[in-house]
């Protein structure tokens, strides 16, 4: 019974990554950068959350907030890529990691400046009550996240490979050029795509948020995330989600058998085992440029 | 205007082209000798930091600048470097021979973990590393027997030929010491960029099959670079740790080694120069914020001010210079041998659209 | 005697025969070309020969030595030097640096010697350097040694690759389409150098190249080649001749399909 308990909290958790896994890879898969500041998306996300909602901020109702915190959301991802990445448009790789890491930390710092630094509960409808099943007990949240996060999965992938506007996001990274001479509108294509994973940043924040108390450096286990990203290889969604609820079972069984201090390295060093063995991750697909 | 002859190709392999860079850097050399007569013990000891900033900057600057990979792990080489240098101190070892041993051991590790390593291209590299530096923190806390785990340790005392160099009692001797440092860092720097292997570098960060085609071994090419790298960081970071007088697995987190990317671009990645103008940046932005804070009234804190406000220089940075401070100042140097016959096209970027390096 | 030998290669892409059972073989001295339509599979054969490829079956040796026991970096050390189709040159360094990385190959000094510049350092960079500038002035580059490559016009990269390429001292050089992008004054040029190449370098030369006028002009022997497979050998007239040549690159009974072709789009 305890390891099924520990395994439905470590999947619960998993999601989560799992969920800002996704928003890596959807801008991965895009436009071929890695939004190393999902994470803080995602804490953002869940500050405007609790800023919509709870009653010493705005105090709205939780079903109101939610679409108006995801436009907010989206808003901001838009307007990020208008602003600053079209800037950086034609630069490399490495620009735009150093790029994202910076944005990080100033909208750390800007969340500390409007809501502080003490961890904040959200009011959430998610967070009372729990349910169980037998012996095993699951709160609400954690039930909500597991089927959030699958269903979002099932559509963004479908989104991908059926819609127009998925096909152009994937035609637009392997060659802008020539997606633009096919008339794809790259551009604004991109800023559908930050659009887009800024608004699953914030679906994340609200799930992590319902979970427990944020405070503005939750933003950090964007970093687990990417172990979840890398070890479902980049370019996949359903690897992303698998990889998150890879290093989220990890998680709980390594701090329930491992000495203290070896569990909390548990997922970075099952992150560095793939890279060496599976340098493009479980679900690789990327090879070697062609000349 | 200022013309530039060159009359013999010994001019383009020379340190110094011509008699006026050479002495451009000897009046530098000089009034970095001399500085210590000029500042008082407080500002000497903000100059020895920002020289060993750079000298991490410098070891990080290869491997980013030179060669193209993006590392943020090497706050790990740093506290490797560190505890070694330490540990050996503690064993008996006299300082200097101590401090070029971690150097060298700091460096065969990292190449040792370069050669899984750099199997990765860009982002999964800097992935993987940030995956160690946040390891190295746990590493340090499990081997605590010898780390001193969260306690920490205390930096011994050093002792160059009988002469002891101590922050508070001689705080000159520490400054000459990290100029002598970053002196001979910069110097290998130097030496390598003139030479087949920094222009190897040069080739895989551009275009690895090319590299490749011209018979450059790039994954060795790598391992040597990552290697280089470690070990000019490890010596940093020994620096850094024994100028800090104590230390624990705290003060070599992975924010250090993000802090230690931003200085890079924001100086200007791929020039020594830059470096160095980051590395001041680093050490004296806190000084100028928190008289910027005591303008608001005293006791005033923002927590998290610092690293956000270096967010902020550095997205400005990436935006309008990213070829950062030293691109900056050759604009204005270009600028100014040809006045007035610059033109504002001059300097324009070009952009290009990008093309994936992935095959399907 | 045969400086370059290809038997039975073969190398497929998942379902796809890129290059389906080839056999060819070049002769010290010659300038040898690759013709056939896109896709044909003759860059494939550079990148075989490259070693960025290995094929399914089939030898490749040059010289003797079996190129397939031998990795990508190590066959520049042979003596065989490429250019790349869309030019492949280190953009954010200087044409001079470029051609450095050329002599790479010739490096001897250590890395204890190169932290330092003492030992041989002194003297192998000026090695380089005489090198070097014997290669600048054959292309007549003076003008472009310490300029960026990033803001040359298309046409100086392409002779800059070229040049490069030299600067390693080749035995066999492969061009991949050195005239494609350039202008007629370019191409005419190139088609000089690399008549000189050959003449007084004595320098082997395989090319792929999609103009038939330079290839008719400078080369002894052509290999037409088709989804993979040799079309034809010989000379250039015998190749352009022959039948099922004409029919590759303007399919079969060209002349009744470009007709009903215009005539449908006016």
């Amino acid at each position: 019974m305890e390891i099924l308990q520990l395994l439905l909290s470590g999947l619960a958790n998993g999601c989560v990554y799992g969920l800002i896994a996704l928003g890596f890879v959807l801008i991965y898969k895009a436009t071929e950068a890695v939004n190393f500041a999902q994470g803080d998306f995602m804490m953002l996300g869940a500050f405007v959350m609790i800023g919509l909602v709870n009653p010493q901020f705005m105090g709205l109702s939780f079903w109101l907030a939610v679409p108006l915190a995801l436009l907010i959301m989206g808003a901001l991802g838009y307007l990020f890529d208008i602003t600053i990445l079209r800037q950086l448009f034609g630069q490399n790789q490495i620009a735009i990691v150093i790029l994202t890491i910076a944005l990080g930390f100033v909208i750390r710092f800007v969340a500390g400046v409007i809501w502080g630094h003490e961890p904040l509960n959200l009011h959430s409808p998610l967070a009372l009550g729990d349910v169980r099943f037998g012996e095993v007990v699951l709160s609400l949240a954690d039930i909500a996240v597991i089927v959030v996060t699958v269903i979002l999965t099932m559509l963004l992938w479908q989104f991908f490979q059926r819609t127009k506007l998925g096909l152009a996001m994937q035609a637009a990274s392997q060659n802008q050029m020539a997606a633009y001479y096919m008339g794809i509108p790259v551009k604004r294509v991109q800023g559908a795509v930050w659009a887009l994973a800024a608004a699953v940043a914030c679906i994340a924040g609200i799930l992590y948020a319902s979970k427990g108390a944020v405070d503005v450096s939750a933003g950090f286990i964007g970093i687990k995330a990417f172990a979840a990203a890398v070890i479902g290889g980049f370019g996949s969604l359903p690897g992303a989600l698998m990889g998150g609820l890879i290093v989220g079972v990890i998680e709980p069984f390594a701090s329930r058998y491992l000495p203290p201090g070896y569990s909390q390295i548990a997922p970075y060093a099952l992150l560095i085992i793939v890279l060496v063995f599976r340098p493009h991750g479980l679900f690789a697909q990327v090879r070697t440029k062609k000349v | 205007m200022r013309f530039h002859f060159k009359t013999s190709y010994d001019q383009d392999i020379r340190l110094f082209p011509d008699g006026w860079n050479l002495a451009v850097y000897s009046a530098l050399l000089l009034f970095m000798l001399a500085l210590p007569l000029m500042l008082d013990s407080f500002f000497l000891g903000e100059v020895t930091n920002v020289l060993i900033w750079a000298i991490a900057g410098l070891g990080l600057m290869l491997l980013t600048g030179q060669t193209g990979q993006i590392s943020l792990g090497h706050s790990a080489f740093m506290a490797l470097g560190c505890y070694t240098c330490v540990l050996l101190m503690e064993a008996g070892m006299p300082f200097i021979l101590a401090f070029l041993l971690a150097g060298i051991i700091t460096g065969v590790v990292g190449g040792l973990i370069a050669v899984p390593a750099l199997r990765l291209h860009g982002v999964y590299l800097a992935i993987a590393t940030l995956a160690l530096a946040i390891i190295a923190d746990d590493i340090i806390v499990m081997l605590s027997p010898w780390t001193g785990g969260v306690n920490g340790k205390f930096a011994p005392d050093i002792v160059i030929f009988g002469l002891e160099v101590n922050r508070w009692v001689n705080p000159e001797y520490w400054y000459y010491l990290a100029l002598a440092v970053a002196l001979l860092v910069t110097l290998i720097y130097r030496n390598l960029l003139r030479s087949p292997l920094g222009r190897a570098f040069a080739a895989v960060r551009d275009s690895e099959v090319s590299a490749q085609a011209m018979g450059v071994d790039v994954a060795r090419t790598k391992t040597v670079a990552f290697g280089l790298s470690c070990a000019i960081t490890g010596l940093g970071g020994a620096l850094m740790g024994l100028f800090a007088g104590a230390f624990n697995n705290e003060t070599f987190n992975f924010l250090l080694a993000i802090q230690l990317l931003m200085m890079i671009v924001v100086g200007g990645l791929g020039f020594i120069h830059g470096a160095f103008l980051g590395a001041i940046v680093v050490a004296f932005l806190p000084q100028g914020l928190s008289i910027f804070t005591d303008t608001l009234g005293r006791g005033y804190q923002i927590p998290g001010l610092e690293i956000g406000v270096f967010g902020m220089i550095l997205v400005l940075f990436l935006i309008f210079e990213p070829m950062g401070l030293y691109g900056r100042w050759l604009k204005i140097r270009i600028w100014l041998e040809l006045f007035p016959f610059a033109r504002r096209d001059m300097f324009r970027r070009q952009k290009s659209y990008l093309k994936t390096e992935r095959v399907r | 005697m045969s400086l370059l030998e290809l038997k039975n290669v073969t190398l497929k892409f998942g379902g796809v025969t890129a290059v389906d059972n080839l056999t060819m073989e070049l002769r010290e001295g010659e300038v040898f070309a690759l013709v056939g339509p896109n896709g044909a599979g003759k860059s494939t054969v550079f990148n075989m020969i490259s070693r960025f490829y290995t094929p399914a079956s089939g030898s490749i040796s040059f010289d003797g030595q079996d190129l397939l026991r031998v990795r990508s970096h190590d066959v520049p050390r042979l003596g065989v030097a490429r250019t790349f189709q869309n030019i492949e040159l280190f953009d954010r360094a200087t044409v001079l640096q470029n051609l450095l990385i050329g002599r790479h190959r010739h490096r001897r000094t250590t890395l204890i010697e190169e932290m330092f510049f003492v030992g041989r350092a002194w003297g192998e960079e000026r090695a380089h350097r005489h090198a070097v500038e014997e290669v600048i002035e054959f292309l007549d580059l003076q003008p472009y040694r310490d300029k960026f490559i990033a803001g040359l016009p298309y046409g100086v990269r392409k002779v800059v690759e070229l040049a490069r390429a030299l600067a390693t001292k080749p035995r066999l050089l492969l061009l991949d389409e050195p005239a494609s992008g350039l202008s007629v004054e370019e191409t005419q040029d190139m088609r000089w150098w690399i008549e000189d190449i050959r003449r007084q370098m004595g320098i082997t030369v395989l090319m792929v190249e999609h103009d038939m006028g330079l290839v008719g002009k400078v080369s002894d022997r052509v290999l037409a080649l088709d989804g993979g497979k040799k079309l034809a050998e010989g000379t250039p007239a015998e190749v352009q001749a022959h039948p099922e040549v004409i029919a590759a690159y303007l399919g079969t009974g060209a002349i009744s399909k470009t007709a009903s072709a215009t005539g449908e789009r006016v």
